[in-house]
């Protein structure tokens, strides 16, 4: 006969020391958990309602500048800088850590237009409505002079005059070339005076410019004749041009699948393309109820952030129709510029109210350095949130946002006319001969053509 | 590259065979982690979705087996077991024989605490094991803490205890008195009083959902939030007084034993019952569950056994000639009967699914004790006996689960420890929705209620099928006369035939032949009646 059964004695399964962790087992037999399923579904709504409760993305409004943010570049070489051009000619350099300005640009006599920085985060361009391209130095904070005041200012290290106001400029990547958006498209060397290369499509000026990440010699423009316009440097012409039904205010393109470029519209929506495929927009992102008016791709490539006419800034995922997240204050007026930090932790929006604003990207992220047991949970409550998101409470809780008056009425207004648009295409369909009545597709319906 | 895997796939032919045989035991294991098949990736057609699914079942299947593997070499205690050489029973053990083959520890487990005065005793374990409380039917309440046999409390409430039960820890739990059932606390003092459910007769608490069931003795059920105290629900059973009481662990159905025989299941968001099972023809006097909620155990007056399969509804087994006044499984799938002074214990012999419950061990107490109530111990190979004279602890080897985990239930937890799971037992409580037959519907999808229309080419395919079995049938010899070849191959005939209108196939000729039958009747007709014939 042999007989066992279960002891356990004391001392085995306690601690000795009363410094001792306490010690844990785990037993990973179902049984044990009766009502896993209903357990995790409870757990995903918490989570889901968790979310909400800490949702405060709101991080700081840095206020400095004495008329409307117009545009902003980021350092990619140093991640706290952040540089905000306004209508009144000033460009100030800003430190996200301490929220302060780090010094200032004085020099161009109307309103900046454009900004960029050289990948190497030594040089910033800066070009505007006075008809100057200005270079600028950028300063190298060093550990002594952390606290610098704030009236700290530079004088520029190249002023370029050229015939007609610019709109835009974007620098290359890994180059020494930048592009500026006025009347035509000029491509600028650091050390001439004059635009190397001009180009242009057209008699229309042009918006917006930005390089391509991937390929240093293709750039994409938008112009004031509704088109979007891929330009190949080595060719010394357009390669390939679109023109839309409404204007487009700015480009980005995805810096993970450089490929891909995502256009800001005037009508409110934002267009993902792929560019050697222009005659089809790959994703339309419907959510704004106003001119977009700028957009700026997350490192990562799956998200990007618009700012818009309509007072808010959105946050949109990169292949999905609807936005993730609606960021607004009472007190931010129309945004003309957004950032996307170059860590994908936090958002930067300058608007007309002389504000930039600093936002985290994902609103009930929890900032700082985490334990690992806090970090593990975050994981869990976001992993059953994803395996529980079709169930209607879930759902219904993750996807409310608060959105202010005017927009929620606006939303409304769109959605009648929208509804009333479909309703009467689908009766004409209904009671014409079939095959006479042909539905666009939405991804097509606001392209007029494509020109070669 | 190429080389490698060949390299591998020669390595996995030379398998030794013992690493075969663990290959085989960890697959087996690994079928309890998967929770169900896999999805059947054949039938989705969207292309994104089927990747997706994809690799969600093959992340599946790696945590199941690293789960299994765990299963295998990482826990730290093996189960209890009884093994028998040569001929010897294993119901022939008594507990003398089992406490000298054990270790000290384990065989201070077997013992008998008289106390006559104040029986039949009624008990309870935590759920972690460690704690026990003790009703006695004359007013003596006891919180015991099992792991140093040590007496927390005790108090005389002066009045006929029915019932005790743990709530959500040892910190509380209810006792059903005369007049009302109260709470009290680990101190022994008064924390509530319960007077909306009238005289309680059994008393269950439900972990998962902290809800407090209780039957009364007007035969009604009443469930009580314990968070907040609100009355979630309270029915009529319709079918009179009954102190035969149980939940199901697995899916929080409360059920019911009546005297007439029958079983009702009830959640608390319907006023009539889930399930009405006739289980007896007698007055039943037990019901018990399994802890992975498949089968339910019955006993009836009529001196009977049954054991039910909860996913048919149907009867598995029936013990007779014998009388349980009360039953329990234990956490491994033992089931305990008490009658009188004896109590045996059934376990499960196959295995596998056929539920061979056969004889385990036996266990007589002194003559005259009367058996109350029977309750394994979680976590422990003991089964605690409450009876008239008192209470016993014997040792069942085999019946816990010999791995606890610390989340779930601690038997060495620390107050600390405690109060942190308090709070995520508020954060985790279900609410009374979820009750449920089968609780893995959450998150499922219904499928649809439509049938699906069989294609034309399935319609064909079966027909042919049937004719083809029709025809392959073999006709008896009849007798002389009625053997004609001729009748026969009319017999045939007629059965495929037969066969043949059985399908929807003949409907749709059927409705062509109307219309033509129409069109050439306007064919036929005069021409001052054409014109009232149905035109193309």
């Amino acid at each position: 006969m042999k007989v066992k059964v279960i002891s356990r004695s004391v001392d085995e399964f306690t601690r000795e020391r009363s410094q001792d962790l306490q010690r844990v087992f785990h037993n990973f037999d179902p049984s044990l958990r009766p009502m896993e399923k209903a357990v995790e579904y409870k757990r995903a709504l918490n989570a889901a309602k968790l979310d909400k409760i800490h949702a405060k993305p709101f991080m700081h409004a840095m206020d400095g500048h004495r008329d409307g943010i117009s545009c902003m570049a980021k350092n990619p070489n140093y991640l706290k800088d952040i540089f905000s051009g306004s209508m009144d000619g000033d460009i100030r350099l800003w430190d996200l850590a301490t929220r302060r300005t780090v010094c200032e640009f004085p020099g161009h006599q109307g309103a900046v237009r454009g900004l960029t920085v050289s990948t190497d985060g030594n040089v910033l361009v800066s070009c505007g409505t006075d008809c100057t391209v200005r270079l600028w130095n950028v300063p190298r904070p060093s550990l002594q002079d952390f606290n610098i005041s704030s009236e700290n200012s530079i004088e520029p290290s190249a002023v370029y005059v050229w015939k007609n106001a610019f709109w835009g400029v974007d620098h290359q990547y890994g180059g020494e070339l930048f592009a500026t958006a006025g009347a035509q498209l000029d491509i600028w060397n650091h050390n001439r005076s004059q635009p190397v290369q001009s180009l242009q499509w057209g008699t229309d000026s042009v918006i917006s410019v930005r390089f391509n990440p991937g390929e240093p010699d293709l750039l994409a423009t938008s112009a004031s004749d509704r088109s979007i316009t891929i330009y190949d440097l080595r060719m010394s012409s357009a390669a390939k041009k679109i023109i839309m039904m409404t204007k487009t205010n700015s480009i980005a393109w995805n810096p993970m699948e450089p490929m891909n470029l995502t256009a800001a519209n005037e009508d409110g929506s934002c267009y993902s393309f792929d560019g050697r495929k222009l005659d089809e927009a790959k994703c339309v992102h419907k959510d704004h109820v106003s001119a977009v008016m700028d957009i700026d791709y997350s490192p990562t490539g799956r998200e990007f952030i618009t700012g818009s006419y309509d007072r808010s800034v959105r946050i949109f995922p990169y292949n999905g129709g609807h936005s993730r997240e609606i960021y607004h204050t009472k007190r931010m007026q129309r945004v003309f510029c957004v950032k996307y930090s170059c860590d994908a932790t936090y958002v930067i929006s300058g608007s007309d109210d002389t504000n930039v604003r600093l936002w985290k990207s994902k609103a009930s992220e929890q900032l700082g350095v985490l334990l690992p047991r806090e970090q593990r949970k975050h994981e869990y409550d976001e992993s059953v949130k994803n395996r529980y998101k079709h169930l209607p409470e879930v759902k219904r809780i993750v996807r409310h946002k608060h959105v202010p008056k005017p927009i929620f009425k606006a939303i409304g207004i769109i959605r009648a006319k929208n509804d009333s648009k479909r309703r009467k295409d689908a009766r004409r369909k209904a009671h014409s001969a079939p095959g006479t009545v042909i539905t666009v597709p939405l991804r097509k319906r606001r392209i007029i053509k494509e020109v070669e | 590259m190429k080389l490698n895997s060949e390299d591998n796939i020669l390595m996995e032919k030379v398998l030794p065979p013992d690493e075969q045989e663990i290959d085989v035991e960890l697959e087996a294991k690994e079928k309890k982690y998967l929770r169900g098949g896999a999805v059947n990736l054949e039938s989705l057609k969207d292309k994104k979705l089927k990747t997706k699914v994809a690799s969600r079942e093959k992340f599946f299947g790696k945590s199941a087996k690293t789960a299994a593997k765990i299963e295998k070499w990482l826990l730290p205690n093996k189960g209890g077991g009884l093994e028998t050489d040569g001929l010897e029973k294993t119901w022939h053990i008594d507990q003398l024989k089992i406490s000298k083959e054990v270790d000290i520890l384990s065989s201070r487990k077997l013992y008998d605490v008289v106390l006559p005065d104040l029986g039949p005793y009624k008990l309870d374990f935590s759920a972690s094991g460690r704690h026990m409380v003790l009703g006695g039917r004359k007013g003596h309440i006891a919180l015991l803490d099992m792991m140093d046999l040590k007496l927390i409390k005790e108090i005389q409430v002066r009045e006929t205890v029915r019932d005790v039960a743990f709530l959500h820890n040892d910190q509380l739990f209810a006792a059903a008195q005369k007049k009302y059932a109260y709470i009290y606390g680990r101190d022994g003092t008064e924390v509530h009083c319960l007077k909306e459910r009238g005289p309680v007769a059994r008393l269950r608490f439900l972990k998962n959902h902290l809800l407090l069931a209780s039957v009364n003795k007007i035969g009604q059920l009443h469930y009580q939030d314990l968070t907040h105290g609100e009355m979630v629900a309270s029915f009529r059973t319709g079918k009179g007084r009954t102190d035969v009481m149980e939940v199901n662990p697995y899916n929080g159905v409360v059920a019911l034993g009546h005297s007439g025989g029958t079983v009702t299941m009830w959640k608390p968001t319907s006023q009539v019952p889930l399930v009405q099972l006739h289980c007896h023809p007698g007055p039943v006097s037990s019901v018990a569950f399994h802890p992975n909620g498949h089968l339910m155990a019955t006993s009836g007056k009529e001196r009977k056994v049954k054991i039910w399969d909860l996913r048919k509804f149907g009867e598995v087994k029936t013990i007779d000639g014998f009388h349980a006044k009360t039953l329990s499984f234990s956490q491994k799938g033992l089931l305990a009967a008490g009658t009188g002074s004896f109590v045996q214990v059934l376990s499960d012999s196959s295995g596998d699914s056929s539920h061979k419950y056969t004889r385990y061990m036996n266990h007589s107490m002194v003559k005259g004790y009367q058996i109350e109530k029977l309750m394994f111990r979680p976590y422990e190979d003991v089964l605690g006996i409450g009876h008239s004279m008192g209470w016993s602890s014997i040792l069942i080897p085999g019946s816990g689960e010999p791995n606890f985990d610390s989340w779930v239930a601690n038997p060495f937890e620390t107050s600390k420890q405690r109060r942190e799971k308090e709070v995520h037992m508020l954060l985790d409580k279900l609410p009374p929705e979820t009750i449920m037959l089968d609780p893995s519907q959450i998150g499922a999808m219904r499928p649809s209620r439509r049938k699906e229309k069989p294609t034309r080419g399935e319609i064909e395919a079966e027909k042919e099928v049937a004719i083809e079995a029709a025809k392959s049938i073999e006709l008896k010899n009849k007798t002389k006369g009625r053997n004609k070849p001729s009748k026969r191959t009319k017999k045939k005939k007629e059965m495929v035939e037969n066969a043949k209108r059985t399908f929807p196939e003949q409907e749709h000729n059927k409705a062509v032949k109307k219309r033509r039958i129409g069109e050439d009747a306007a064919a036929e007709l005069p021409t001052s009646l054409k014109r009232f014939a149905r035109k193309k």
